[in-house]
């Protein structure tokens, strides 16, 4: 119980933190917003996947990764082979002069299913996919880097380097993999149509609900020892090292499953808006994510969620309506939160926000409510170790 | 390729030999300014490629006017384009480092999200004054046209003139880096703030001035880059990527490292268009690369120094 609720909960703040956004993301949104904006909502929630994994590896691990649009694209074009192969039956593709093959595929006279597509016959192959090609891709990354000791920005030009050779790998070959048009028309999974507002209504708290999961590991990385750890390597790597620990196993860690997370992000996202193209892969995409979790508060689980529906929202609503300022308002506002907020609205939020918390908290209306918090709080914190 | 005889293959590599050279020409004028300023300062300016895109505007905006209004001004505009090109990306690179950079030098990668933050409004700059389309200058007659010493081999002067002024700006960059008071108090501002500081050297100043020289050497390859392709908005944002890999991969803060791996890419990647797709091309030279850096992560050359 004391584990659960110091650990993963967060104390009285985390908890009324993760009630506010639960009740916003799971009531109010979808009560107040027409299925179109809801389906908005939802792409911009896998994107926070992103975000979050992006808080574990730089604003704890220190580690800038520019190509988290890479696992993210993984993950989606993952689940975009999987819903492809079962939208292209021979039944439905029988005007093709190969039947039972994506339409790309035989648009550019190819005759046969490539190999690396037929695991992705299989659904439970499909799910396992999603999670460990990613995890492999990230661990040969940062075996080959964290090893030898390459980091800062040099990691992070790699990485943006990797993003651009795998968009320009999917772009060239058109035939195999959809091209520049991506991965499109999917329409069923498992035979249940994902285009119907059922459908969607479903996905989105299937895919609120996996946010949900991905912030208590999160948390529950974060304030374990190895979180600490992460915390230490941060700021004087070299102490870390010299008390004995292997840096690089840690970072390679940190690496992976932020890879995971941006990858379930990625898949939920092909599942929402139904087509998955490179230009979720490469550099723009990948520092955009950045910006998400730099708006949102790097240092912040929760922040970078609201950080990632800020600053869609804003790009949404600008882009329709003036989108010659839409630009220049997202460029000053990556530069004004660099320079100015650094810790974003998080940051801005316990400077002003937390102290007027503390003081309606302290307050006798909620009294009651608090003796019953400090019961809990008294009992022993060892066990949760 | 044993569908070619050897005569002709000779010939493709000459070719396209000539045209990496022109890719080289522009790789290492980026790469220079970028070596300059991630390199010795330690700051990624990923507007780099849009100081590029100054200098290619301003480029056009002044055979704009040299057409419009002196016509007879038209074959010489480009001496003096040059020229323009680096002064104003020059001083816009001033007032970057003197508003944005200065303030970040303590945060590394945020002066990545901050330059790209300015790439951004940069670009839509550019799309709002000149356009959404591709522009390009006239070019003076004496720029066209191509020397053809054999038969099947046809060697472009533009390109030609292009890996001139890249030999001029880099011979610039060495004398000016490696053998002037000047270059010596940035290096040792790069190696030891504070003891730079304490000998008497204005480290503030010397900071602002090699952002500008890193940027006004961008517009230098902005206005080259006018005499190989069109220019648009988004410019900048295809060089970028791999002027960086042009400087990881030579070793930060050599020169010698940079004209090597400038042109090896270069070269490597025109070589490989003419066999393979292009896109493939790319793919082959980048993971190359990065599989390279993997094994040598400091690059090709790098000083070797205590950390």
């Amino acid at each position: 119980m004391n584990f659960v609720y110091e650990r993963l909960l967060g104390g009285k703040k985390g908890i009324l933190g993760l009630i506010i956004l639960a009740v916003l993301i799971f009531i109010i949104l979808p009560l107040t917003l027409d299925m179109f904006r809801l389906s908005m909502v939802g792409k911009y929630l896998t994107y926070a996947f992103a975000a979050v994994s992006l808080v574990l590896l730089w604003g704890y691990g220190g580690i800038l990764s520019l190509g988290q649009g890479i696992f993210f694209g993984i993950g989606g074009y993952c689940m975009a082979m999987f819903l492809k192969l079962e939208a292209s039956d021979p039944e439905s593709t029988k005007i093709q002069s190969t039947p039972g093959i994506p339409d790309f595929m035989d648009w550019n006279q190819i005759t046969e299913l490539p190999w690396f597509w037929i695991p992705f016959e299989s659904f439970g192959f499909t799910v396992l996919a999603v999670i460990a090609i990613p995890a492999i891709f990230a661990f040969i990354i940062g075996f080959s880097m964290f090893k030898r000791r390459v980091g800062g920005v040099y990691f992070a030009i790699i990485t943006q380097v990797i993003a651009v050779i795998l968009t320009v790998l999917i772009v060239g070959q058109q035939g195999y993999i959809g091209g520049i048009n991506g991965i499109t028309d999917l329409k069923t999974l498992n035979g249940w149509d994902i285009r119907e507002d059922s459908a969607k209504y479903t996905l989105y708290f299937i895919n609120a609900a996996l946010l949900f999961v991905v912030l208590f590991i999160g948390k529950f990385i974060l304030t374990s020892k190895f979180g600490r750890l992460l915390l230490a390597m941060k700021d004087k790597e070299d102490r870390v090292r010299f008390s004995g620990y292997d840096v690089a196993n840690f970072k390679i860690f940190i690496f992976c499953v932020s890879a995971v997370i941006a990858a379930i992000g990625g898949a939920m996202f092909t599942l929402q808006v139904g087509f998955m193209s490179p230009s979720f892969v490469g550099i723009v995409p990948s520092i955009e994510m950045v910006i998400f979790a730099a708006v949102g508060g790097r240092m912040s689980l929760i922040g970078v969620v609201y950080g990632t529906l800020a600053v869609n929202f804003g790009k949404t609503i600008f882009s329709e309506t003036f989108p010659e300022i839409w630009l220049f308002l997202m460029g000053g506002l990556f530069i004004a939160v660099v320079m100015f907020f650094p810790n974003g609205i998080a940051g801005v939020w316990n400077k002003y926000g937390d102290p007027q918390l503390d003081r309606l908290l302290d307050s006798k209306l909620l009294s009651s409510l608090k003796t019953a918090i400090s019961k809990n709080k008294a009992s022993p914190v060892e066990d949760s170790k | 390729m044993s569908e070619y005889t050897v005569q002709e293959l000779t010939s493709i590599f000459a070719m396209q030999g000539f045209a990496g050279i022109s890719l080289f020409s522009v790789l290492l004028l980026m790469a220079l300014g970028l070596a300059i300023i991630f390199g010795q300062m330690g700051v990624i300016n990923m507007a780099h490629g849009e100081f590029m895109a100054v200098g290619a505007y301003t480029t056009y905006l002044l055979s704009v006017i040299s057409e419009t209004y002196f016509p007879g001004f038209l074959q010489y505009y480009f001496l003096f384009a040059i020229i323009a090109s680096f002064v104003i990306a020059g001083i816009l690179g001033y007032l970057t480092e003197f508003i944005l950079i200065r303030h970040l030098y303590k945060r590394p990668l945020d002066t990545l999200l901050a330059t790209w933050g300015l790439s951004l409004i940069m670009q839509q700059t550019f799309r709002s004054i000149f356009g959404a389309r591709e522009v390009s200058p006239t070019l003076p007659d004496w720029l066209m046209g191509s020397y053809q010493p054999t038969e099947e081999i046809y060697i472009p002067i533009n390109g030609m003139f292009v890996l001139g002024l890249t030999a001029v700006v880099t011979i610039g960059v060495y004398i000016l880096m490696y053998r002037s008071n000047w270059g010596l108090a940035v290096r040792a501002t790069t190696q030891n703030r504070v003891m730079s500081g304490a000998v008497g050297i204005n480290t503030k100043k010397t900071d602002r001035l090699t952002f500008a020289l890193g940027c006004g050497i961008a517009g230098i390859a902005g206005a080259a880059f006018t005499t190989i392709a069109s220019t648009g908005p988004t410019l900048g944002t295809l060089y970028i990527v791999d002027t960086f890999m042009v400087v990881v991969f030579g070793g930060a803060a050599s020169l010698f490292g940079t004209i090597a791996s400038a042109f090896t890419i270069a070269q490597a990647q025109s070589i490989l268009e003419f066999f393979i797709s292009g896109s493939m091309a790319k793919v082959y030279t980048l993971l190359t690369l990065v599989i390279i850096l993997m094994f040598r992560p400091e690059g090709l050359f790098s000083i070797k120094v205590r950390k």
